[in-house]
């Protein structure tokens, strides 16, 4: 028989039937169904192994706080472990397993760790696994993590995608029961924005699960229509399955909507879930209260859950968990799951209250003074034992047992700022801080107000304070009459006795483990939860918390307060990676800049290499080249022979304007700017404050107030931001006005002999030596196209940069490629312009390792000491001036067939490799077709006055040595007559 | 000998700017505007110049359109400056003459890709990409945001008519958030 347990009533929809697998058996359940409720429907009460002693488990309660009924859902990429059955909203054709178990859920070999337990109590395994200290890693622990695993993973791509999203409001509104839903309608009817997120499918709250009116209407038909109104205003957004995970700065949540989690598959294009940043002017806490158990001997047996978790399985999903039931209770509340049972023809045995006096409930076997010692049942619960109040003691067979020890507050996101709760005698329970994050209030019960009255009132009121605060008039609604029962309770944490009670389910903590933790002397709080792992599960003790608390305190003889709480910190519950991720994953985990020939190099079959975000070509191989070496050494031989074309766009350009731009450059800068004339180039080194070279680059005066500098592809947004530092914060009273013009330019260099008569065929202008002497500039037209020219050369050859705007720059290498095809041109990447520049003996990014200075480089004479630049003083110091510092060199192998290797270091030769011996390193290596050999620069101690020695370059990591020889930096062309011509 | 003269591409790569509509919206890259910005140098005024010539000079936040150019706010004292390409290929030297040396111009054309997007519900297309309360702010209004990483301007021209003006190396980058984006919402 199918659904055996299903009642009349709840909120399913029974005209639908949907059918899904656990374990691989089918059964039927209907649309408004949990797993849980519809495996509980279908008299399935075992639904997992528990984490350390893989007892037997059912849901305890009806909610995310779920420490038992932990499965994996769905099957093959999309298995998603770890997931709760109690709040995994069912469709047709869903699929889980449960975990944690060998081989079945019925027969867990592992089981036999119950039979241990006494080996395995809290501290277990600090104290066991001590000795060889080495077995640790390789034996112990892969052991422990295999006994103690919970779900696993598909090991495969999550083939959906997860967005990530922002949203703003006036009101946030966490938690869609009586309080939030009279809170919305009270901001929402004012026109105030409203965001309600409530992490259920349905909205409404314990008034979906319980059977109290609200005026006339039941309270699930009241929260429907609220909900209806809402859904009407368009100043109101209701987010359903959304879970609000935290509270981060400045009013903003982060929250998981859970768009597909319902759906066998998300639709074509759409995310399965969204994380939202939510900024909120004001938020409210109205995420109501959990119940937490009363701890017994064998109080985890499927069948024993909470007493409102029972009451909600037969109420909101028309579930009866039992056939025949007993409800253990220290408060009043308790008594309500016994007569709404007892109202649904549920055969109610007995109830066993923890109080004595008091009326005694009409028509139900009443046990005051009593309570319930332990359990039995070997997959389930078949029985309880009671010890009366005269000592008696009596077994009763039940199929389910409801048990309710009081109710928390929900008050999790109202800690997160780290504030303390506050304990609240009346209801047994801590209360959300006073000093919780800014602009968070808390109504109903998450403020430890119970009553479904109080939480009506407490949310409208909590609105219109809220609005107020933002000067929005809101005024209360008329309000249902409700239940306005107070609350009444007698504390009752645990029941004595020899057998082990759990306190925190999920992690398989007991009150002997509080206790063990006490005689250990772990009496605080934080020693008590790392001791035990009391609360360290994936539901962070959200039923165990408090009652681990309570046991402590009792021990040490303090009251609750004063043995302190925990606080909670985000997430509220486990979140997907997959959502923390987003769309950023693969191919997108970041954005990519594309070069303006790039679709020109694309088809000439470059290689590209990231450059940052930038794709750039490395090198463009030509039909017959077998390796990359081959194409750079004819790309290099090929420009410096005649003409090469490479594209230089990626240097950050930074356009600088204003009539004191000359003195702010000179401020930047190392070296002096404001004397160089216009429609000239001069190359400049900028300084840290400490003297370090922060970066270089051509800074080209293209107007008497107008100014273009670039700067190293690496640095061309700190360097923009620096620059932005010193005008704003350093230099406030220089008229300099700053803007990017990186991407606004495709720039292109053409060097070797033949670029000027490569160039003379395009640009419209005299370019002749004469006419545009090395280190000219100046706006030029290229048939007829607005351009500016550089001549500068980062190369050693007569070379030029020329610009285009980017939307020409496609056409640009085209026509420098066709111009230049008289020549052979050819078109170079990054490879060949690093093989030119450490010919050239120029500094790149391996040399302005942030460690250097201008004195290091070479460059020593460039920091003037005429006026007052950043870093001229601190460049100064002793121990960066001081005779016999790293000083930049050229070096050759000794035999030209040995290759050298970047990172080596310089010894002696026959000085051992240790740090004391170091003398530097070589930054950059490259082969020169030009010399013939490895090439290299480094750093190297007196570096000057090596020229001519031979040392040993020494890779203790490549294993590598190679005996060198220390020459000029400059391998090609030294007196710079090329450049010139 | 072959013809070396100069033929524009898109942001996209395409000779003609890409058009495509997902659910209400439509997703357009736009390449007729040019674009320059406008500083105002230091003890200077430029607001008579500027409505002299009818640009007009909007409030932070803010976009305007004036009779043949239209301005956004950048940061204090600045401003970025739209007008016809066909008319103001080279804007600056269209700008210049108006303020001489009471203020900086660069021309920033092609230093934006710029993609409209038109149609109805835009609010919920831009809450899935960046920081800004559209619904909020409402037409006329212009922001500095982040996309994807990107550093992005968007400029609402009305409510169903917004641009967003991306770094144009990322055009793909950002066309293609733009369209997941899109799916993702309709």
């Amino acid at each position: 028989m199918t659904q055996k347990n299903r009642i009349t009533g709840g909120q399913i929809d029974r005209s639908r039937t949907l059918s899904f697998r656990f374990d691989g058996k089918s059964y039927q359940g209907h649309p408004g169904d949990t797993l849980a409720s519809a495996l509980l429907a279908n008299g399935v009460r075992l639904m997992g192994r528990s984490f350390k002693y893989h007892r037997p488990r059912g849901p305890l309660s009806a909610g995310s706080e779920e420490p038992n009924a932990i499965v994996q859902l769905r099957e093959g990429a999309r298995q998603e472990p770890n997931t709760r059955a109690t709040v995994a909203e069912l469709f047709d054709g869903l699929t889980a397993t449960s975990q944690n178990r060998f081989p079945s859920l019925s027969f867990d070999m592992m089981g036999v760790n119950d039979l241990l337990s006494p080996f395995f109590a809290a501290g277990f395994y600090y104290k066991t696994f001590m000795w060889p200290a080495k077995f640790w890693e390789s034996i112990y622990e892969p052991i422990i993590r295999r006994a103690a695993g919970l779900g696993a993973l598909s090991r495969q791509d999550d083939p959906d995608a997860y967005d990530k999203g922002f949203l703003h409001c006036d009101l946030l509104v966490i938690g869609a029961g009586p309080a939030g839903l009279a809170a919305a309608l009270t901001a929402g009817r004012a026109g105030a924005r409203v965001i309600v997120t409530d992490e259920d499918f349905r909205m409404g709250g314990r008034l979906n699960a319980e059977t109290h009116a609200l005026g006339e209407a039941s309270g699930a038909d009241w929260a429907a229509g609220v909900v209806a109104e809402l859904a009407s205003l368009p100043n109101v957004r209701l987010m359903p399955r959304t879970t609000t995970l935290g509270a981060m700065d400045h009013g903003i949540y982060s929250a998981v909507e859970r768009v597909s989690d319902h759906l066998p598959v998300p639709a074509a294009g759409k995310p399965r879930q969204i994380l939202w940043r939510i900024y909120s002017r004001r938020a409210l806490l109205t995420a109501g209260a959990i119940e937490r158990p009363i701890a017994f001997e064998n109080n985890d047996r499927p069948g024993i859950m909470l007493a409102g978790a029972l009451r909600a399985y037969a109420n909101r999903w028309g579930v009866a968990v039992g056939e025949r039931v007993a409800v253990f209770t220290n408060n009043d509340d308790g008594l309500r799951t016994a007569t709404d049972l007892a109202a649904k023809g549920i055969d109610v045995a007995a109830v066993i209250d923890t109080r004595t006096g008091g009326p005694l409930l009409p028509g139900i076997r009443h046990l005051q003074g009593a309570e319930v010692t332990g359990s039995a049942g070997r997959l389930g619960l078949s029985a309880i034992s009671i010890r009366h109040a005269n000592g008696k003691v009596e077994s009763l067979p039940v199929t389910a047992l409801g048990v309710s020890g009081g109710w928390n507050p929900n008050l999790n996101i109202a800690s997160h700022h780290r504030g303390r709760p506050v304990w609240q005698d009346a209801i047994a329970a801590f209360v959300p801080p006073k000093d919780g994050p800014a602009g968070l209030s808390a109504a109903g019960a998450a403020a430890g107000l119970f009553s479904t009255h109080a939480a009506l009132q407490s949310g409208a009121g909590a609105a219109v304070a809220a609005l107020d605060d933002l000067g929005v008039k809101a005024t209360l609604p008329d309000l249902p009459r409700a239940e306005d029962a107070p609350v009444a309770i007698a504390p009752k944490w645990y029941v004595q006795g020899k057998g082990r009670a759990w306190v925190d389910q999920q992690n398989d903590v007991t009150v002997k483990d509080v206790k063990l933790a006490h005689q250990e002397n772990f009496v605080s709080v934080e020693h008590l939860k790392r001791y035990t792992t009391l609360g360290m599960a994936t539901d962070q003790g959200k039923t165990g918390n408090i009652l681990g608390l309570a046991v402590m305190a009792e021990l040490t003889g303090r009251t609750i307060p004063e043995t302190g709480t925990t606080i909670y910190r985000p997430p509220y519950t486990p979140v997907a990676m997959g959502a923390l991720g987003g769309r950023s994953r693969g191919h997108e985990f970041k954005p990519t800049r594309l070069t303006p020939s790039h679709k020109w190099a694309n088809e000439q079959g470059a290689v590209f290499v990231e450059v940052g975000m930038w794709l750039r070509a490395q090198w463009f191989p030509k039909a017959g080249e077998t390796t990359w070496r081959q194409s750079v050494d004819r790309e290099v031989l090929a420009t410096r022979a005649s003409v090469g074309i490479c594209d230089v766009t990626t240097l950050g350009k930074i356009d600088i304007q204003g009539t004191d731009a000359g003195a702010f450059l000179d401020k930047v800068y190392a070296n002096t700017f404001s004397t160089l004339g216009v429609g000239k180039v001069r190359y400049g080194l900028m300084l840290r404050e400490d003297g370090i070279v922060m970066d270089d680059g051509t800074t080209a005066r293209m107007g008497q107030n107008e100014w273009v500098m670039t700067t190293t592809t690496a640095n061309a947004v700190p360097v923009f931001r620096h620059l932005e530092y010193v005008r704003q914060c350093l230099c406030p009273d220089m008229d300099v006005q700053l803007i990017s013009t990186t991407e606004a330019w495709a720039q292109y260099s053409v060097a070797g002999p033949n670029a000027r008569k490569l160039l003379e065929k395009l640009v419209d202008q005299d370019i002749s030596d004469a006419a545009f002497p090395y280190m000219a500039c100046g706006a030029i037209t290229v048939k007829g196209v607005r351009a500016r020219l550089f001549r500068i050369s980062f190369s050693g050859e007569l070379a030029y940069e020329i610009a285009v705007p980017t939307r020409y720059g496609d056409a640009m290498i085209r026509a420098l490629m066709e111009a230049g095809r008289e020549f052979d041109a050819v078109a170079y990447g990054t490879e060949s312009l690093g093989v030119m520049r450490v010919e050239k003996g120029h500094v790149a990014g391996n040399e302005l390792n942030g460690q250097t200075t201008a004195l290091n480089m070479g460059l020593g004479k460039m920091v003037s000491k005429k006026k007052d630049a950043i870093g001229m003083v601190l460049s100064q110091r002793e121990g960066l001036v001081a005779e016999g510092g790293l000083r930049i060199v050229g070096v050759k192998p000794v035999d030209p067939a040995q290759p050298l290797t970047a990172g080596s270091h310089f010894l002696e030769p026959g000085a051992a490799a240790v740090a004391a011996n170091d003398l530097g390193w070589l930054t950059s290596v490259v082969y020169s077709p030009h010399v013939g050999s490895s090439i290299a620069l480094g750093y190297l101690k007196n570096g000057e006055a090596r020229k001519g020695q031979r040392l040993r370059a020494v890779n203790l990591l490549a294993k590598t040595e190679v005996e060198v020889e220390i020459v000029s930096a400059h391998f090609v062309d030294p007196e710079g007559v090329r450049l010139r011509g | 000998m072959a013809d070396l003269s100069l033929k524009p591409i898109t942001p996209l790569g395409n000779d003609l700017p890409v058009r495509i509509s997902i659910g209400p919206v439509t997703i357009s890259e736009v390449v007729d505007t040019a674009l320059a910005s406008l500083a105002q140098r230091m003890g200077q005024d430029i607001t008579a110049a500027a409505k002299g010539a009818g640009i007009p000079l909007p409030p932070a936040g803010r976009w305007e359109q004036g009779a043949t150019c239209a301005a956004f706010w950048l940061s204090p004292e600045m401003w970025m400056i739209e007008a016809p390409f066909a008319s103001h290929e080279d804007i600056v030297a269209h700008l210049k003459p108006v303020f001489g040396e009471a203020a900086s111009i660069t021309e920033q054309t092609d230093a934006w890709a710029r993609f409209d997007v038109t149609g109805a519900s835009l609010p919920r297309l831009f809450e899935l990409l960046c920081n800004y309360d559209i619904a909020r702010h409402g037409a006329g209004s212009a922001s500095r945001t982040m996309m994807e990483h990107l550093g992005c301007y968007v400029v609402i021209r009305a409510a169903d008519h917004i641009s967003v003006l991306g770094p144009r190396s990322s055009a793909q980058s950002l066309f293609h958030a733009l369209e997941t984006a899109a799916h993702s919402v309709f």
